[in-house]
């Protein structure tokens, strides 16, 4: 069983749900990101996501699309996120999942690529610009490799390509709360308790809900219908006010999501 | 040889659809949209009774008299897109694409411009059908072709400035894909290359493809041959696709012009067959790029605005590597001699993305016998290139 599977079996059997921060790797430097994400782990991620940087990030709203800019500029590579991994996973267990467009591991060689994710420890990886069709090929060289290929689902998606995505899914399913760009929202929308609810019957995957989540309501909101919440945006915004402070910045925000931890949630 | 793309819109390796999963489905919708319209009676008469009468096609075959004289080679034919209505050849796929939004409903539109023209023809054809209209543009774009950013104004669409990356078409395409995806269910994305996911590339190529078809008539009419060369510049690729394809399958020689730029270093042009030019995926689709060796995508530089971009149209990329098209670049000093050698020559002010091919056509005319039949297209006019040429000549 993935180590992605297991921590998501451990909540399932303890009634908890899950809480998932992203941050973009080498942003406000590589040192840095390594201490924010031991950080996340100590305050009880269940999984962390590690953004690979990119130039032309479509998918982000203006948030990460600076944090990437940032992380770029001070020259990170993706060798240098699987190093980063590979120094988190010296030192905590909690699943790694890297988030990535497609391009820069196409340039590293996708075959390559497999096995320095596994040699870095890192469970798995999602691409913000591979849908299902065009995901195959991929998803046989990652599963050799042991790693999980997360799939995104979408409010637009219909259900026969629900019944698709869910059929080949592995880990757990990246459900984005509503049409738009990643970025943090004053509300969920309500599509992502529908869409989590379409899903439902097409797969016994745990669930994580993604896309504009930046308050402990929020949160609370999510885990009523979903197994997991990932809030990305709001973490990253906080590393860009105090780059220079970051790791505090980052647990006194992660600390305002806490309260519904205490419900039931999260113990750290 | 059969040159369309399978069903998942790949020619080759090349295509496809590269983007996050909310775009799928207005993806799907519109390509049902766009294949149930491709071989329609009605659609088709629609769409070519703008072309006659509200576009003015189709546009003359002109034999470029002087230009030949002067360089004492092949005859020279200039294929006058930049007659056009709006000046340039983006139009065509505007009339087509503006149709099929109206017959799918959509009521607000966007789109990218790098140069200005694509941008400036979309907001025509909302003017026309009374829709809502807006345009993004990188900053450097919109300070190099002021005079298209006011045109889109007085036309009634918003511009918004793009301030990310090298501020060039490429940053545009993304903040329009960004838009996209967050108002999906009201807004049709009117692409204005043969480039992004199925099915752009294939709808954009076969709207285009008027100006081959026009070509090939009017060559057979004066000439009564086809052409030994055809000359287009390639910027994403809808101009030259436009020209290329109702030739494929001819015994008809092809040259794809790229901007050379300041010179062959990564960064300073946008020649995507040149050293530094690679397989990858941006925005959409898997063709041709430029970028670095850890899959960044690179800056580019033209002098020309619709030419600066990182990738190319997948079609393109599959005829590269078929043979079937020449892919060559020339630089900005070379474009801009072209400018001005057609301007004195034949009283025809190019646009500078369509100076690359005059500067092709002049460098390779002489060498070619008297005998032989080239066709140029010209893609734009040059109007909106003035404020660029008087900054360059007072530099």
């Amino acid at each position: 069983m993935s180590n992605i599977a297991k921590t998501f079996n451990e909540l399932r059997s303890s009634g908890r749900k899950g809480f998932i921060p992203f941050v973009t790797a080498g942003d406000p430097d590589l040192p840095t990101s390594l201490s924010i994400i031991l950080k996340l782990a100590e305050l009880g991620a269940d999984v962390i996501e590690l953004g690979v940087p990119f130039s032309d990030p479509m998918a982000d709203g203006p948030t990460i699309q600076r944090s990437s800019q940032r992380s770029l500029e001070g020259g990170t590579t993706l060798q240098d996120v699987l190093d980063l991994a590979k120094n988190f996973r010296s030192r905590s267990t909690v699943p790694l999942v890297l988030f990535s467009y497609l391009n820069p591991v196409l340039r590293f060689g996708v075959e390559r690529f497999g096995q320095e994710v596994q040699k870095a420890g890192i469970d798995g990886v999602l691409f913000t610009d591979v849908i299902e069709d065009e995901a195959a090929a991929l998803s046989k060289s990652f599963a050799e490799y042991e790693i999980d290929l997360i799939s995104l689902i979408a409010p637009t998606t219909t259900d026969e390509r629900l019944g698709t995505i869910c059929a080949t899914a592995r880990g757990f399913i990246y459900a984005v709360s509503r049409a738009g760009v990643t970025g943090a929202q004053a509300s969920t929308s309500d599509a992502a308790e529908a869409l989590v609810d379409r899903s439902r019957k097409f797969t016994d995957l745990p669930i994580a809900v993604g896309f504009g989540i930046s308050t402990s309501e929020q949160i609370s909101d999510v885990w009523r219908y979903a197994d997991a919440a990932i809030v990305g945006s709001a973490i990253v915004a906080a590393i860009e006010k105090q780059p220079q402070n970051a790791v505090a910045a980052v647990d006194s925000f992660v600390r305002t999501l806490l309260p519904p931890f205490a419900n039931g949630g999260l113990e750290t | 040889m059969n040159y369309e793309p399978n069903e998942q819109g790949y020619w080759g390796e090349y295509g496809g659809r590269f983007v996050p999963e909310t775009l799928v489905a207005p993806l799907d919708e519109l390509t049902t949209g766009y294949l149930a319209i491709r071989d329609d009676p009605d659609f088709q008469a629609e769409f070519h009774d703008l072309l006659i009468n509200y576009v003015g096609r189709p546009s003359p075959l002109y034999f470029a008299k002087r230009l030949t004289e002067t360089l004492g080679g092949a005859k020279i034919y200039l294929k006058r897109e930049d007659l056009n209505h709006t000046g340039a050849h983006k139009i065509n796929n505007c009339i087509g694409q503006i149709l099929l939004a109206r017959r799918m409903g959509k009521k607000r539109i966007i789109a990218e411009t790098g140069a200005g023209q694509h941008g400036v023809a979309t907001a025509t054809v909302c003017a026309l059908f009374g829709l809502e209209c807006v345009v993004y543009m990188g900053t450097e774009d919109m300070r190099r072709q002021e005079l298209n950013v006011f045109r889109m104004r007085l036309l009634g669409a918003e511009v918004r400035g793009v301030d990310s990356g090298s501020r060039t078409l490429k940053d545009a395409i993304n903040e329009a894909l960004r838009d996209w995806v967050t108002n999906v269910d009201t807004t049709y994305y009117l692409l204005g290359s043969a480039l992004g996911p199925h099915p752009y590339p294939l709808m954009v190529r076969d709207f285009q493809s008027v100006i081959g078809r026009e070509a090939r008539e009017q060559i057979l009419e004066k000439e009564e041959r086809l052409p030994d060369v055809l000359v287009a510049c390639v910027g994403g690729g809808s101009n030259s696709i436009g020209l290329f394809h109702p030739f494929l399958n001819d015994n008809v020689r092809m040259i794809g012009v790229e901007a050379g730029g300041r010179s062959s270093e990564l960064g300073e042009h946008a020649a995507r067959f040149m050293d530094g030019g690679s397989v990858g995926v941006l925005q959409g689709t898997k063709s041709y790029l430029l970028q670095n060796d850890d899959g960044q995508i690179a800056l580019t530089h033209s002098v020309s605005a619709g030419l600066d971009y990182a990738s190319i149209g997948p079609e393109h990329a599959f005829l590269h590597d078929a043979d079937r098209v020449e892919y060559v670049s020339c630089s900005d000093t070379e474009a801009l001699a072209g400018f001005k050698t057609l301007s004195e020559t034949e009283g025809i002010i190019p646009a500078l993305e369509s100076s690359h091919a005059v500067a092709h056509a002049i460098k390779i005319a002489p060498d070619l016998g008297k005998d032989s039949i080239m066709i140029v297209n010209l893609s734009g006019r040059g109007d909106k290139d003035i404020n660029t040429i008087m900054e360059i000549g007072s530099n």
